[in-house]
């Protein structure tokens, strides 16, 4: 049995969803629907079989120095430079291809449900398939240039399926929008890898990172350029500050879209790409800060945003803003398994919000603002429960949440590991009691109070067995690391070390830790319970906030994600299309077109004088015999 | 009289000759005046040559003026006939109307 598993080669995970993208771009037209669902889905599935056997074979029989590497074939070779279509499977890219594919699988099946009344039914997963392909090769590749097609694949991907209704101009503009913003960042990741390539040698992953910890001083100019540019890469496509206007602008395409892409797994790539080039942030402590700086902000700042949101999928989208957050915040700490682990409870547990508010829309017909909703509880019950428990994982209740466990690991992080300091754990503490309060008010507003909205729609059995799947994955999922009051549980993190560094902690006292867990337990019911006052007893609070002034001004410009829209309108958008205006004459043209007036105007002039009147012609000459003798005589 | 005196004078009377042919031919616009009016200018220029022979007392002048009276001959029967086919195909003889340029 175990021959067998090991005998799965790794490059079919990734393969799978190829072909059936291959498939359904060719032939999807003509398929009936259900059998472009069976090539969407089965392939995706096929390839979740598969990382199963794989995984299997991994955990059984650990390769010798953590990582097992399988060359496909050789894709560029010009003298020093080669690079092969590699794959290297470790800890790592385990975890992420486990959570690609399952909840790849689980949203594909869900789709095939949410979308059925689409037309674009085989173009949807045709897109979706090619999506996760170029996930799973991401993850995958062994070194970083085919990391880099992966990821401007994904990226491609999110674009096509943002503007998948396209013939609303707002979502093609939102496609843009994502497409451009993360460009930046994929600009600066081009030039650390470029950068990394000219000193290195070399982008294969492992060697690379050796090369860089044996060659650059800790704090070198180079590490600190390098680090800082992966960072840019990371931000533009986590959706972290200053790169995130685009994440809240992508909820334009379909839920399940928003779920998979923009929530589970694509946009934690970012945290990935640091995670697997550790070894130059670990030699680059000021990006470190910068990583932790970043990810501090963002959090707050999404926190913030989420509170005021009216459009259910934009509150998620602040809200996979700020868990993103939180990654950053963990990778800065060192803590990568802490990072690693919440990105896994996070991709199950945001997914379990996802789907079950895409549920809710088109229940009711694609309504998406949260005040039209109410008392939804009783007439979708299943979407209400997972819900709740999704949002609670969001929340991260204590104990019986995946989100508790893998949250505290990295509030924890922040206290007491050696890059820790109080006012990170205070900025993580206040994002969970905002956490908290608003994935509450969702629960609160949508699913109590008064019957609101028509249910059109119940969902059906392709969307009920994904939710209540992945409502006991996230369950489930909490408990591959406890802390040490629960167990201590340490599967997870024995997992990740063979690949990632472990913390270094500086504080390892147990009883502070139980007390930091005691205060963020409750500052979360605290928040919880500030929600339920607000939102589901009768409260004229929230309307007396908004009716003063300030906080009139504070929840216009949370709405509008702090002003960053306008702000990048100003300085980049306005300057940039003004530009366009004045250059759209071609006033470099006019070198050239000024010759070729010249020569016009002089063949007009010329062509007057040739008028064919004799008397013109004999003044003519007469002219020029004057002139002729007059120079002649004077001179 | 002085060989100054008839120099000064003939040159001058041959350059009002001239300048009177070239005034016919830039503002009659008849082409038959034009032809007159080209004749008197080649009568000019023929009668500086015999002043200027006389000046220098050689027949060279009188010889330059046989030809010009035998190229003015030969100038008329080709204007003459030209004349005539434009006569003929437009009817006028006003050289204006016979351009057919653009210009």
């Amino acid at each position: 049995m175990d021959d067998l598993l090991c005998s799965l080669p790794i490059w079919l995970v990734p393969a799978l969803p190829a072909v059936g993208f291959v498939v359904l771009a060719v032939v999807g037209g003509q398929l009936p629907r259900r059998w472009a669902a069976v090539i969407g889905t089965g392939s995706v599935g096929l390839s979740a079989a598969t990382t199963l056997g794989v995984a299997a074979c991994f955990l059984r029989h650990p390769p010798a120095d953590g990582v097992r590497i399988e060359t496909v074939w050789t894709w560029i070779d010009v003298g020093s430079f080669e690079i092969g279509f590699s794959l290297a499977l470790d800890a790592l890219s385990l975890v992420m291809i486990f959570v690609v594919s399952f909840v790849g699988f689980l949203i594909h099946l869900y789709s095939t449900e949410y979308m059925a009344d689409d037309e674009g039914f085989s173009r949807f997963f045709a897109y979706m398939n090619l999506f996760v392909a170029f996930m799973l090769m991401l993850v995958l590749a062994d070194n970083l240039f085919l990391l880099y097609l992966g990821w401007e694949g994904v990226g491609l991907c999110s674009y096509l399926l943002i503007g998948f209704w396209y013939t609303d101009a707002a979502n093609g503009a939102a496609a843009q929008k994502a497409f451009i913003v993360t460009r930046v960042g994929d600009t600066a990741m081009a030039v650390a890898l470029l950068l990394l390539f000219t000193h290195a040698g070399t982008l294969d992953v492992r060697q690379a990172m050796a090369w860089a910890t044996e060659n650059w001083a800790p704090g070198s100019t180079m590490a600190v350029a390098v680090a800082l540019l992966l960072l840019g890469g990371a931000v533009g496509k986590s959706a972290q500050l200053p790169l995130q206007t685009w994440l809240p602008d992508a909820m334009a395409g379909p839920t399940p879209v928003s779920a998979l892409i923009h929530a589970a797994t694509m946009v934690t790539a970012g945290v990935y790409l640091i995670a697997r080039t550790h070894a130059v942030f670990l030699l680059a402590p000021p990006a470190m800060t910068a990583v932790a700086v970043v990810g501090a902000a963002t959090l707050l700042l999404a926190g913030c945003s989420a509170l005021v949101q009216t459009d259910i999928k934009r509150v998620l989208a602040y809200s996979t803003i700020r868990q993103i957050g939180y990654m950053c915040l963990g990778v800065a700490l060192g803590a990568w398994s802490a990072a690693l682990f919440h990105l896994m409870t996070h991709g199950l547990f945001k997914v379990l919000v996802f789907l079950p508010a895409g549920a809710v829309i088109l229940a009711l017909h694609h309504e998406q603002d949260i005040f039209r909703m109410g008392g939804l509880r009783k007439r979708l019950p299943v979407v209400f429960w997972t819900f709740l428990l999704g949002s609670a994982s969001l929340a991260a209740l204590p104990v019986v949440t995946a989100g508790f466990y893998s949250k505290d690991l990295i509030l924890w992080a922040a206290w007491a590991s050696s890059a820790g300091a109080p006012w990170l754990w205070v900025a993580g503490a206040f994002g969970a009691l905002l956490t908290a309060f608003y994935s509450f008010r969702l629960v609160f507003i949508v699913f109590f109070g008064d019957e609101k909205g028509h249910v059109e729609h119940r969902p059906g059995l392709k969307i009920l067995i994904p939710l209540v799947v992945l409502a006991a994955l996230s369950v489930i999922g909490g408990f591959v690391e406890t802390p040490g009051w629960l167990g201590h549980v340490t599967a997870f993190s024995n997992l990740t070390e063979t690949t990632l560094p472990a913390v270094d902690w500086a504080v390892t006292d147990h009883h502070v830790e139980h007390r930091l867990q005691a205060v963020v337990a409750g500052i979360t019911l605290l928040g919880v319970l500030a929600a339920y006052l607000l939102y589901l007893r009768p409260s004229s609070i929230p309307t007396a906030v908004k009716a003063t002034p300030l906080g009139a001004w504070l929840s216009r410009f949370w709405l509008s994600g702090w002003g960053f829209d306008t702000l990048y309108d100003r300085l980049f958008i306005r300057p940039f299309k003004g530009l366009a205006q004045l250059l759209r004459g071609d006033p470099f043209d006019e070198i050239s077109a000024t010759v070729a007036r010249v020569a016009e105007s002089g063949h007009s002039a010329m062509s007057r004088t040739q008028s064919g009147r004799i008397r013109t012609y004999a003044f003519g000459i007469g002219v020029g015999a004057v002139i002729a003798v007059a120079i002649v005589v004077l001179t | 009289m002085s060989a100054g005196v008839l120099l000064g004078h003939g040159l001058a009377v041959a350059s009002i000759l001239f300048v009177i042919g070239l005034i016919g031919v830039l503002v009659r616009r008849n082409l038959l005046f034009q032809l007159l009016s080209i004749e008197i200018m080649l009568n000019a220029a023929g009668m500086a040559f015999v002043i200027a022979g006389a000046r220098w007392g050689q027949a060279d002048g009188q010889v330059m003026f046989i030809f010009i009276l035998v190229m003015a001959a030969a100038e008329v029967a080709v204007g003459l006939a030209l004349l005539l086919r434009v006569s003929r195909r437009v009817r006028d003889l006003d050289g204006d109307a016979v351009s057919a340029m653009r210009g």
